[in-house]
């Protein structure tokens, strides 16, 4: 019987000859944000553990409540700062940071073939990459640290084929909610989602991002694409690397739990219904939804190329009166680039506010927070009840186009219906 | 270990949002955590839970964020066990690694807002004393069983692990 993908990259992290039903692996990189990482760090001294694996295999990146929201999110930052310090770990903060699952791609800790362990649950956006990354909680962050390792469940994989040839308006963000609205949930649960893009107009490695990221949406445990020349293409956009990707490649008689094969030639840009990710229509059937706010950003959409795309859309013109348009850029690095590029230019000229690097409003948390009866479209990857705030608001979830459209409309709209 | 408590009945896909709000993240307090779960969903619960109540719930408890804060949140309003069809994966195991009693049963449905139960943790049977049912649950690997008994992940670790299944 032949391997998937992830079963050689745990095979290859464990001193094992062979998989069972669960390995205590070795880590190559661990990381935290200023949620996940206070608890993280709390546990770890009530452990009275005194010592970390590998200091340089670490990192802390705040990105939820920054810049500071409020005393209590400047002394979790401080407490990560002085652990940091202490014990020599990377950390990251306004100065050099942005969203987790994109900066630490552009400062080239990830590589294909790694096993990746994340308090954050969407650390399953790196398994565009072809790495094994797995979103965790605080006290495996803290043992992971201390061990360097990690209990986990050998997972089974389902493999999803995307396939055919995509409209001009159908980005990755359209097929992973496609793909999570048809399985549900929990249609993955406790498995891994492997896809392959067979389309004829391919994903770039940025959408390959996008549709990781949302695997843990299906109740993934993480999301994989094998990695292949534009991989490393893009990585050594930001580091040289040295990575031999030819066995990173799920075997021809590997058994998978399922096979889902997707013909994408005629989807239209699906949007994402409050109370859940899995609640997906094509965007036509929801014209008559006015928003409040637009957000475009998050580990989902935040990278330039969702940037460039909306750029597309709103060059030239401005957002409906009355509405609140927020762009927040995933990284300082994406910010940079795009501002090179006159991208930031369009959308100010269009009406939209820049916020610094971070997650923004996507939990509600800073920066774009809802009040009661208030709509949300936006690029992010959660509409919970009151996931954006007041319990009483609501968010659908939608790609760039569609959002920059929506922004310029004022309500729920097809990017054809702009140009 | 026998717990007894009144049931408290909610759906499937409770997200991790719905037992505690993000704005509530900044702190680590289980007590502070527990004054607030649910209370997206529920108002209420907060309020009128009390010290060894049960969740129970439907398929997919603890989907969303990998905010540890959640069981925690739990654990704060002093629920004695979680029940549900099916756990998303991570709650799954933060619960496991901080010692919160979860347990997993095909016929949660069976089970209603104010049933009392009576759990025995070790065999993983459930008693609903007031519909005289007995339910089995599914049984925990022992590689997890190990962990619980240990009383979480870093105790495991302190007491030097030694399953044979890793």
């Amino acid at each position: 019987m032949g391997r998937t993908l992830i079963e050689k990259i745990l095979l290859s992290h464990t001193e094992k000859k062979r998989l069972e039903n669960f390995v205590y692996a070795k880590v190559d990189f661990c990381f935290g944000n200023d949620i996940t990482a206070p608890l993280a760090v709390k546990i770890f001294k009530e452990a009275k553990f005194n010592s970390v694996f590998n200091p340089k295999k670490i990192a802390f990146v705040c990105d939820h409540f920054l810049p500071a929201k409020d005393i209590k999110s400047a002394s979790n930052a401080r407490m990560l700062k002085e652990f940091a310090k202490r014990f020599k770990v990377n950390f990251y903060d306004i100065n050099k940071g942005g969203i987790e699952h994109v900066f630490l791609v552009e400062q080239g800790f990830i590589k294909p073939g790694n096993l990746i362990i994340g308090a954050d649950s969407h650390t399953c956006t790196l398994g565009a990459l072809g790495c094994a990354a797995f979103g965790v909680g605080s006290t495996d962050l803290a043992a992971c640290m201390y061990e360097g390792r990690i209990w986990l469940k050998v997972p089974g994989t389902i493999k999803f084929i995307y396939k055919g040839k995509r409209n001009r308006w159908v980005k990755a963000k359209d097929l992973v909610l496609y793909t999570i609205g048809k399985i549900g949930v929990d249609g993955a649960l406790y498995k891994v989602m492997e896809f392959h893009d067979k389309m004829v107009n391919k994903l770039s490695v940025e959408e390959r991002f996008t549709i990781c990221n949302m695997a843990v949406e299906a109740g993934a445990k993480t999301g994989i694409f094998e990695p292949d020349k534009k991989t490393l293409k893009y990585l050594e956009k930001f580091k040289k690397i040295k990575v031999n990707i030819e066995k990173l490649k799920s075997e021809k008689n590997a058994q998978y739990k399922d096979i889902v094969e997707i013909d994408v030639s005629k989807l239209t840009p699906q949007v994402a219904l409050p109370f859940s990710p899995g609640n997906v229509k094509p965007v036509e059937s929801l014209r008559n939804i006015k928003v409040n706010q637009v957000f475009i950003g998050s580990c989902t959409n935040g990278r330039l190329s969702d940037l460039r795309e909306a750029a597309y859309i709103l060059k030239g013109k401005r957002i409906k009166k009355g509405i609140r348009a927020i762009l927040i850029p995933a990284t300082p690095l994406v910010y940079r680039e795009a501002l090179e590029r006159g991208i930031i230019k369009i959308f100010l000229d269009a009406g939209f506010v820049i916020c610094p690097p971070n997650c923004g409003p996507c939990l509600g948390g800073h920066f774009g927070v809802l009040d009661k009866d208030e709509v949300a479209l936006a690029t992010t990857n959660r509409n919970f009840i009151g996931r954006m705030g007041h319990p009483e608001s609501k968010v659908y979830l939608s790609s760039p186009l569609v959002a920059a459209a929506s922004a310029i409309k004022g309500r729920i709209a097809h990017p054809r219906e702009v140009l | 270990m026998i717990i007894k408590g009144r049931v408290y009945k909610f759906g499937d896909n409770i997200n991790t949002d719905d037992i505690i709000a993000a704005k509530y993240l900044d702190s680590q307090d289980p007590d502070y955590l527990g004054k607030h779960c649910m209370e997206n969903i529920n108002s209420e619960f907060p309020k009128i839970v009390k010290k060894g109540d049960i969740i129970v719930a439907g398929k997919n408890f603890g989907c969303g964020s990998s905010r540890e804060h959640a069981p925690l949140a739990i654990k704060g309003c002093r629920i004695s066990v979680v029940i549900a069809k099916s756990f998303a994966r991570i709650f799954y195991r933060n619960a496991i690694n901080i010692g919160l009693p979860i347990l997993v049963l095909e016929e949660a449905d069976r089970i209603k807002s104010g049933d009392f139960l009576k759990v025995d943790l070790s065999q993983g049977k459930i008693f609903n004393l007031s519909k005289n049912e007995e339910y089995s649950c599914s049984p925990f690997s022992s590689f997890m069983e190990e962990i619980i008994k240990a009383g979480g992940l870093i105790n495991w670790i302190k007491k030097g692990r030694k399953n044979e299944e890793i």
